[in-house]
């Protein structure tokens, strides 16, 4: 169960990265954030993101045109 | 915020003011920031348009642009250069742009150049611009500090990626 939950559906890159990373400053290390995104884009991005911030991806998958993503905060 | 955490540095030398023009330096810059970079902008010539407080005014312009291809009446249409010399053309194809960003949830530039101050993102302007096109600072962005090609030497001495937009 995630810590919180962030939506960006409908917005379009790069702003659920950049909400994204907003959203995670609130968090604890070891706090996790599950992100909603409609950006096919957002794949690649949300793993790039974690790569580069040493957060852990824990989770990422797509239904009906929604991604959802499971991060951990490092 | 960049907490820095990964230590590399980005610099981007911005000199164009066009709407257009205004996406690729603050979308990088406020992604960099977001993927813990440390990011200067040196805004010089046009590129200061985009440090107004109010950046309204900002235009596209659909002469000799042939790569601009808008949705328009249920086709693709670029702009003849002879249209885009009719007064209102550009005004009219800027605001058209600015609906078609609202609706397909792109981020506005006021939007993101918050995001790229809020992510302590350094923001220079140009002096030397400033002073040759008689601006005055009260009409920039308060974040924005003053400086010249030495002081973006500075930066770009020290980053690991330096763009020019």
């Amino acid at each position: 169960m995630a810590t919180q939950t962030l939506d960006t559906k409908g917005m379009n890159c790069p702003l659920p990265i950049l909400k994204t990373k907003k959203a995670m400053k609130d968090l604890a290390a070891g706090d996790t954030l599950e992100v909603l995104s409609t950006d096919p884009g957002s794949v690649k991005d949300m793993e790039a993101f974690c790569k580069s911030t040493g957060n852990k991806l824990l989770s990422s998958g797509e239904d009906g045109g929604v991604y959802t993503y499971e991060i951990e905060k490092a | 915020m960049s907490d820095g955490s990964n230590n590399k540095k980005m610099t981007i030398i911005v000199t164009k003011g066009t709407l257009d023009w205004a996406y690729p330096p603050f979308i990088l810059a406020s992604t960099a920031a977001s993927l813990d970079v440390d990011v200067t902008l040196f805004f010089t010539f046009y590129g200061l348009q985009l440090l107004k407080k109010d950046v309204d005014h900002l235009q596209i312009s659909t002469l000799g642009n042939p790569g601009m291809e808008m949705p328009m009446m249920g086709m693709h249409m670029t702009m003849p250069n002879i249209v885009s010399t009719i007064p209102g053309v550009d005004a009219m194809a800027s605001s058209m742009m600015k609906s078609m960003i609202k609706k397909k949830g792109v981020a506005s530039i006021p939007e993101l150049r918050e995001i790229c101050v809020e992510s302590d993102v350094k923001i220079v302007g140009c002096q030397m611009t400033l002073d040759l096109f008689e601006w005055s600072p009260d009409i920039m962005i308060p974040e924005m500090e003053l400086g010249g090609a030495a002081t973006y030497m500075a930066e770009a001495l020290e980053s690991d990626i330096n763009l020019y937009i």
